[in-house]
């Protein structure tokens, strides 16, 4: 481990002392941190998965009966009927903290509260897949909106956990490990003078006893 | 007040106007990249992209992943599910665990 580039004195010492206690907190928050995100990541995956195995089942459905009607109906006939929806959805965008990472939480809103609203055409001159198909995705929807914002919460998590993950790695086997090397040496620097001071103390002391009483 | 959009070619996202979704039936790559970043920047809370087309403009698309909105989501298309929007999750993971653990 590199040692850092300080003077060894008692001052540079104290303030590393200090230096190491908090990155030894700091770790040691980040580690929760990490692992917390984790637990709840895992969690979040696990619907996201699950979600989006139904949503893309619900829409697979809805294609089919799209298929469907694609090829009984006219392409015009088919596009005009769709033309005019009379639902409209509208999504209130709130946020949610999940460990300081702030996930989005849509809520749906409707126009109208009809469910029957969803069919924007007359039944006479369309196919009956039409209605299957529609009525297919607006089951699915909600789940659709769900897994929005799973899907959007697992992506924001993912980035946050790598971010901290590299943090608690750098903070334990780069800074904490620097300062205590550094902490090492200025310790030892300075016991080393200390002995060295007393030993040249004791070199003059015997001279200058020496010289006044003539002893040895 | 948010809305959502769905792109892709007609015949995957027709059924969905009339859930009250806003679809844009586009294909071309050029024009969905500058779609994407028109919707980003205006109230479009959720795009919902089908998986061949989002497989076209993969680099617009995660450069929106790690930001807070839009939520981009991919769903599959009319031809049927190609896996990428299951791969996303797993990309998650791998980013997140360091490996795959889900598979």
């Amino acid at each position: 481990m590199a040692r850092l580039n300080v003077n060894p004195t008692r001052m540079e010492l104290t303030k590393l002392k200090k230096k190491l206690v908090s990155a030894r907190r700091g770790h040691k928050l980040l580690k929760d941190k990490r692992d917390e995100l984790m637990r709840q990541f895992m969690i979040m995956v696990k619907e996201n998965r699950q979600l989006r195995s139904e949503v893309e089942a619900g829409i697979s459905e809805a294609n089919r009966y799209m298929a469907v009607a694609g090829s009984v109906m006219q392409r015009e006939v088919l596009e005009t009927a769709l033309m005019l929806p009379k639902q409209e959805v509208e999504l209130e965008v709130s946020e949610k903290n999940v460990m300081s990472v702030e996930i989005p939480v849509f809520v749906p809103k409707y126009r109208t509260s009809d469910s029957n609203d969803i069919y924007s055409y007359g039944m006479a001159f369309t196919s009956i897949d039409l209605d299957g198909a529609v009525s297919a995705l607006s089951e699915i929807f909600p789940k659709m909106i769900r897994l929005a914002e799973v899907e959007k919460a697992c992506q924001l998590m993912a980035d946050e956990i790598e971010k901290t993950r590299r943090r608690v790695n750098a903070l334990e086997h780069i800074m904490i490990p620097d300062y205590e090397e550094t902490i090492k040496y200025i310790t030892m620097k300075l016991s080393e003078n200390e002995r060295s001071t007393t030993t040249s103390l004791m070199k003059v002391k015997d001279m200058v006893l020496k010289d006044s009483h003539k002893y040895s | 007040m948010y809305k959502a959009a769905v792109i892709g070619d007609t015949a995957s996202v027709s059924g969905f106007a009339a859930l009250g979704l806003t679809v844009f039936r586009e294909t071309e790559p050029d024009k969905v990249k500058r779609l994407i970043a028109k919707l980003a920047a205006s109230e479009f809370a959720v795009i919902y992209i089908t998986e061949p087309t989002a497989a076209l403009v993969s680099d617009t698309i995660s450069k929106y992943r790690n930001s807070q909105l839009p939520a981009i989501v991919l769903i599959p298309a009319i031809e049927g599910n190609t896996g990428d929007g299951m791969r996303g999750v797993h990309e998650a993971v791998e980013k997140a665990v360091g490996s795959d653990i889900l598979k």
